[in-house]
């Protein structure tokens, strides 16, 4: 039980953290970068 | 359907789903769809043209490389979009994508299969991911700035083989534009691709075991998340048949919340008692009177006191 609401403690804690993120606008910093080619990725640049 | 089975299934059809929009794959460009912004939590190249979501690691990297920019604007953006959806992942499955979703896992799974002699990984190695973590997608992209304060994606650039084989090279094959831009960068990343791609012939997941940072992330949860393995202290004799078949090394028995243990369930076919299990609220949970180490059974000799 105490490993159990370890892992619901980590969840909500996570949840929370995502909507904080969401609020400083950080999904569409996530898909600005994720829309354009990386070119470190791919070994240019 | 036996376990092992299932997953070469669920891993193969999570590789196409990851990258599930193959128009752009014939274009040479990257799909830009509003989905690109959700993380997956696996490691796949967001610049693999048909790639549906963002790498995780990838997106803490520029995170970190634009933290300290961002902060003069004032904008503060840290990153916990990203952390918080590992997070959230981590916490319900642990290391389980790196099992049964990651395309670049799958991708290792093949390589050894092709016969040759198989060696074993050094545990010390184990450590190396830590580093990397540490290291390549937290600390050099945050503090090695230039001088306007933007930091560089050091994993992705130097190391990062699975954005190589799934972005670099169909893109400078597809792209005429980017082929006449290649340079050293480029055949050092084709390099290291070429190092793990040999290596993983003859051990067993080479790279997620000594480098990949997510999985050195979603193995932090192993011990905390609600999927879990357990061990029946009345059933175990432990004759280490789990062990033997564990392909990443691990004591079962002593240990089945490790955080090198990627959720293959080997250790589950293997034992002959049936001993070990897996543990999921409301998805074939062990009853406690049969599993009496369902609750607690953990990686320390107190979590596997039978209760």
């Amino acid at each position: 039980m105490k490993r159990r609401a370890w892992a619901v403690v980590l969840f909500a804690v996570s949840a929370a953290l995502v909507l904080v993120g969401l609020t400083q606008g950080e999904f569409g910093s996530v898909f600005e970068k994720a829309v354009t080619v990386c070119l470190s990725c791919i070994g240019i640049g | 359907m036996p376990i092992h089975i299932k997953r070469r299934w669920t891993q193969g059809l999570s590789a196409l789903a990851v990258n599930a929009y193959i128009p752009t794959l014939i274009r040479g460009k990257i799909y830009q769809g509003k989905i690109k912004g959700v993380c997956v939590p696996v490691l796949n190249c967001y610049s693999c043209p048909s790639a549906l979501g963002a790498c995780p690691i990838g997106s803490i990297q520029n995170f970190m490389a634009t933290l300290k920019f961002n902060l003069s604007l004032p904008q503060y953006q840290l990153g916990l979009y990203v952390i918080g959806s590992l997070g959230l992942v981590g916490s319900l499955l642990g290391r389980f994508p790196c099992g049964w979703l990651c395309p670049f896992g799958f991708i290792q799974d093949l390589f050894h299969k092709i016969p040759s002699p198989k060696l074993s990984i050094p545990k010390f190695l184990n450590w190396g991911k830590y580093i990397v973590l540490a290291l390549m997608v937290f600390a050099l992209p945050l503090f090695l700035l230039d001088e306007y304060g933007m930091g560089k994606t050091w994993f992705c650039a130097w190391i990062c083989p699975a954005g190589t084989l799934e972005a670099g090279i169909p893109l400078v094959i597809l792209n005429p534009g980017l082929r006449s831009q290649i340079g050293f960068m480029f055949f050092w990343k084709v390099g290291v691709l070429l190092f793990f791609l040999a290596w993983m012939i003859f051990s067993y997941r080479p790279f997620c075991r000594t480098t990949c940072p997510l999985g050195a992330i979603l193995g932090l949860f192993n011990r905390a998340s609600l999927f879990r393995l357990v061990v029946d202290e009345e059933k175990c004799k432990t004759c280490d048949a789990c062990s033997k078949d564990c392909p990443v090394q691990i004591k079962v028995h002593e240990s089945p919340n490790s955080p090198e243990c990627i959720r293959c369930l080997k250790c589950v076919e293997a034992c002959p008692r049936g001993a070990v299990a897996y543990d999921f609220p409301f998805f074939n949970r062990p009853s406690r009177k049969k599993f009496r180490g369902a609750a607690i059974a953990s990686s320390t000799d107190e979590e596997r006191r039978p209760a």
